[in-house]
């Protein structure tokens, strides 16, 4: 119940946003929240640290600024084909990450992330350090110009709230208890007769392409394709935003990264205090709020309640 | 390609590799003891860099003492401090997580790196300031035949390799660390003997982190110091711990010598893998030999 | 966010009330001129640009009376800290929400770029005062970029003929691995090439790298008589020092710094920096008007300008020039104006902005002082020779820019 009037308030504020925000920043902020909702499905309900999820968002902006700049593609197309990309790749690295526990599991996705990232400094395509640069908005269905900053506020919610649906229909589906049971408790879950691996993989490719989906929107709404994106602190960043907004719960991401993106952008004034000021939000909620921001919250309402 | 040649980026990939082994021995240390990974010990790098940096050249500028801390006094000096900020954070801190997932101690120490290289980025260039205190009597270069080197880079090297190796020594060879290896490898039948881990854990905590502030001070001639030294740093640092076997001494400070030769030598041959080889390894060992080449499977 | 809607709030107001008297002039656009400083203000190009190009732009306004049309003309800045997409959004944003109507300085070739392109779309004058890769100018113009101090073209005209002819036949590159880096690398060879050298080797550095020695040792095991620095700022700093700790200099081979600035001397110290010879497009004390300002700069800045600070006053103080002689802030009629006007202040003589951006003028082939030679701290510098504008730039006739040819 409580998530229904949430998601109310989410679509309200969503649709009327820009009439009292600066678009495109709305958009960035959009983009890392659905990055961080793929990410918090992977870390908050099936329990796996990925410590290299940069390589998606990042190589999935690189693939589609690719295929609209040099190939053609619809910006529709190309979001796609930067999913796509992601998808596949997330299947790579969930097969060889999956068969090593906690810590060994981030280690392994970090060094498979690294990779990707020399290969965005390295490969030709990808323009180095200058990046991707001059990507077109183009047309939505070959009709809609995107270069208008409402439209594509609206194109880049539209994909956002359907990457939410995903990721919450996946959650309450069986699939999404299966995780939780496997994180709560593996060899149960094994002994239940659950081919756990499987699961695990297909949580990390669902993850994964998400992520993509995020990394490949932004790249159409900045007409960019940055290393900023692939590297490792982006990385780090999208657990921040998770951990601050609630690990385990269906909105805390979306609110983590909205808090986290607007303390930076307000704050960039102060230069690098800005990263004090996160750096011990975060200590805070590592020591103190766990639950993170809605998680706390929920508590709080379901104490009333009981 | 002349032996000359790869004798020289060698001996500088060896300058290298001793940082890695230095800063990868602290990690392993507290990872063995503690199932922690510490990302903070770049950060805990940086600080010892930058300790010697004010220490030398900014006491009097910003707190009004007239004091000179010198390259050798802060060898000493810094990691003391950072030893000290590793009891603190250990203490207040990593403690209360002991009972949680171990990847909250590696969440809590990502924040404290944040903390730290955001308070340094505010006060010196993220692109390094150079430290001007290298002793005089390690200034010049020495004649190796096949190349010049400068006598400081090569007194860092025989430096960290005696502290390497004295701290495996200690571990492997004296009471206190057969003691250690008990805790490393059974903490609670140790406790039950009577030996108080707690107090071990976060001495060695301190001990870790004060090997990191050491390194930072010997890099500080060489490289300049800078708010993201230990950035970019801590992720070489993971994987060579990672490759060398977590928790395993020996194989932190071979592998930590071994990778800093192995991407000295990719410089010469393909340049732009040299920051990503490591990574590479990384990723064959996680595959074929999980443990690490010098760890136990656990 | 929050921000944003109390600004929307805020200017509606003064919208508001300015409308009520109808007598206020209406030709800016938005009621006020602002300009936008996007610099490196935290990395290896801070002390070259940073805040001092801040320090610069505020200079300028000041001296220009504050105002422009009886309107306030404001300067907005910040950090791109050397990264393409921070630099675009940042300037998206100034563009779009803060109504900037010229942004400035643009170290950092890609970063330049990638803003030029941006404010090419939006129709917005860029003056790059920072950035060194001709393509600003050649295949990637646009009608709204000026490029103002000076580019790759421009650097080793004087600084490359003038090592080739003494000898230094055979080159080795250590190139900054971007935009920049290629296109100084690219033009170096061909000056080096065009007078008979040789270029015997390169290799690629990172952006900020802080150790150069392994570069350098390939460099000095290639034997060639000149190794050629084709990065700038803290890089090549590093790299001269480094190079002298290896004996490298020493052992007979030349350094030649293809991008130097006077605050680079000034961190090296004249012992390391002495007897180097670069190209630059203003030296403080060159004459009584640059030392003048200088001093004025230095007051403010703690620094003495390099000649990127000084491109800045030069082009703020002109862009503010264009705009009160057309009478508007309309990006086409003052690129117009630009266009035809003839550059004179304390930075540049007789300069003119040609069709492609390029700001023509004079260069200086300069050599560092011997510490016995100078006279004060920041008395770092004696000019060699003078470089016409006509041999420094590449003439229109050889553009790429499809906006000429």
């Amino acid at each position: 119940m409580t998530n229904r009037i949430l998601f109310v308030l989410m679509l309200v504020a969503g649709l009327t946003a820009p009439l009292f925000a600066y678009p495109v920043f709305v958009m960035d902020l959009l983009c890392f929240a659905l990055f961080a909702c793929a990410f918090n499905l992977l870390l908050g309900y099936a329990g796996l640290l990925s410590f290299g999820h940069a390589a998606f968002f990042g190589g999935a902006a690189y693939i589609t600024g690719y295929v609209t700049k040099e190939w053609g593609f619809t910006p529709l197309l190309g979001i796609l084909a930067g999913a796509g990309f992601a998808m596949v790749l997330g299947a790579a690295f969930g097969f060889l990450a999956i068969r090593r526990q906690g810590i060994y599991f981030a280690m392994v996705t970090l060094a498979l992330a690294q990779i990707i990232y020399f290969l965005a400094l390295q490969m030709p395509f990808t323009g180095g350090e200058n990046g991707l640069q001059g990507i077109p908005r183009g047309h939505l269905f070959g009709l809609i110009d995107l270069n208008n900053s409402l439209t594509m506020y609206y194109f880049v919610f539209a994909i956002f709230v359907i990457g939410f649906g995903i990721i919450y229909r996946t959650i309450n589906s069986p699939f999404g208890e299966v995780l939780q049971a496997i994180r709560e408790n593996e060899s149960r879950a094994l002994s239940l007769g659950y081919d756990v691996d499987h699961f695990k993989l297909l949580a990390f490719v669902i993850s994964a392409t998400l992520a993509g989906l995020a990394g490949a929107t932004k790249a159409i709404i900045f007409q960019f394709a940055a290393l900023t994106s692939a590297h490792w602190q982006t990385s780090g960043e999208v657990i921040l935003m998770t951990l601050v907004g609630g690990l385990g719960t269906v909105f805390g991401p979306v609110v983590g990264a909205i808090l986290v993106g607007a303390l930076s952008h307000e704050l960039s004034a102060f230069g690098s205090w800005v990263q004090v000021i996160l750096g011990t939000i975060f200590v805070v909620c590592v020591m103190v709020f766990r639950r993170g921001i809605i998680g706390e919250l929920q508590r709080l309402v379901s104490r009333k309640q009981g | 390609m002349s032996m000359q040649v790869i004798l020289a980026q060698a001996l500088l990939g060896l300058n290298v590799g001793v940082f890695y082994a230095m800063l990868s021995l602290g990690l392993a240390v507290i990872f063995g003891l503690l199932n922690i990974i510490n990302f903070a010990h770049g950060a805990m790098y940086m600080l010892g860099a930058f300790i010697a940096l004010i220490g030398y050249s900014l006491l009097e500028q910003w707190f009004g003492i007239s004091l000179q801390i010198g390259f050798w006094a802060s060898l000493l000096v810094a990691p003391v401090i950072v030893g000290i900020l590793g009891v603190l954070i250990e203490r207040l801190m990593l403690k209360r997580l002991y009972e949680l997932d171990h990847i909250y101690g590696l969440l809590l120490t990502f924040g404290i790196t944040l903390i730290l290289q955001g308070l340094f980025a505010n006060y010196f260039n993220v692109s390094g300031t150079p430290y001007p205190g290298q002793p005089e009597a390690l200034s010049g270069v020495v004649n190796l035949g096949f190349m010049y080197f400068p006598t400081y880079r090569l007194f860092a090297i025989v430096f960290s390799l005696v502290v390497c190796f004295a701290t495996w020594w200690v571990i492997e060879h004296t009471k206190l660390g057969s003691r250690l290896r008990a805790g490393v490898e059974n903490p609670d039948l140790t406790q039950a003997f009577g030996l108080n881990v707690p107090l071990m854990v976060t001495l060695t905590f301190a001990f870790g982190a004060g090997l990191a502030g050491l390194a930072g001070v010997l890099a500080a001639p060489i490289y300049s110091v800078s708010p993201l030294m230990g950035a970019d740093l801590i992720i070489v640092v993971f994987a060579v711990v990672v490759i060398g076997g977590m928790g395993s001494i020996m194989g932190a400070i071979l592998s930590g010598l071994a990778l800093g030769l192995v991407e000295g030598l990719t410089k010469v041959f393909y340049p732009p893998a040299a920051s990503t080889v490591i990574f590479f390894l990384m990723v064959l060992v996680l595959l074929f030999r999980p443990a690490g080449l010098f760890g136990k499977e656990k | 966010m929050f921000k944003h809607w109390k600004q929307g709030l805020a200017s509606t107001v003064v919208i508001a009330t300015l409308v009520m008297p109808l007598t206020a002039t209406a030709e800016l656009t938005d009621g006020k001129l602002k300009i936008g400083v996007l610099s490196d203000m935290s990395g290896v190009y801070k002390a070259l640009e940073g805040p001092g190009a801040v320090v610069a732009a505020k200079m300028a306004i000041e001296d220009f009376g504050g105002s422009v049309l009886d309107q306030p003309v404001e300067v907005i800045s910040a950090d791109h800290q050397n990264k393409p997409d921070i630099g675009a959004s940042t300037a998206r944003e100034w563009i779009d929400a803060e109504e900037v109507d010229m942004i400035t300085a643009l170290d950092n070739s890609s970063v330049a770029l990638s803003v030029q392109g941006l404010a090419n779309d939006k129709k917005i004058i860029t003056m790059n005062t920072g950035a060194g890769t001709t393509a600003l100018t050649e295949d990637q113009c646009t009608p709204y970029g000026i490029h103002y101090v000076y580019d790759t073209h421009a650097l080793p005209v004087g600084t490359a003929t003038a090592m080739v002819k003494n000898g230094g036949e055979s080159w080795f590159f250590i190139t900054a691995d971007y935009a920049f880096g290629h296109s100084l690398r690219d033009n170096t060879g061909a000056v080096v090439e065009s007078l008979g050298g040789e270029v015997v080797g390169n290799v690629n550095a990172p952006l900020s790298t802080n150790d150069f020695s392994s570069y350098l040792l390939q460099a000095q095991s290639s034997g060639a008589d000149v190794i050629c620095l084709a990065n700038a700022g803290q890089d090549t700093v590093n790299a001269i020092k480094q190079a002298n700790q290896f004996q490298i200099v020493q052992s007979g081979q030349k350094l030649a710094g293809m991008l130097v600035f006077i605050t680079d001397v000034h961190s090296m110290g004249l012992d390391i920096a002495q007897g180097l010879q670069f190209t630059t497009a203003f030296v403080w004390n060159q004459n009584d008007e640059a030392r003048a300002w200088s001093e004025r700069f230095f007051e403010r800045h703690g620094a003495m300008p390099t000649m990127v600070h000084a491109g800045v006053y030069s082009a703020v103080t002109n862009y503010l020039k264009a705009v009160e002689e057309t009478g508007t802030d309309d990006s086409d009629t003052v690129r117009a104006k630009l266009g035809e006007m003839t550059l004179n202040d304390m930075f540049v003589k007789n300069g003119s902005i040609l069709p492609n951006g390029t700001m023509l003028h004079d260069m200086y082939l300069v050599e560092v002082k011997k510490p016995s030679e100078s006279e004060s701290e920041w008395d770092l510098l004696r000019v060699v020779s003078k470089i016409p504008a006509e041999q420094a730039f590449i003439p229109l006739s050889e553009s790429k820019c499809p906006l000429v040819n």
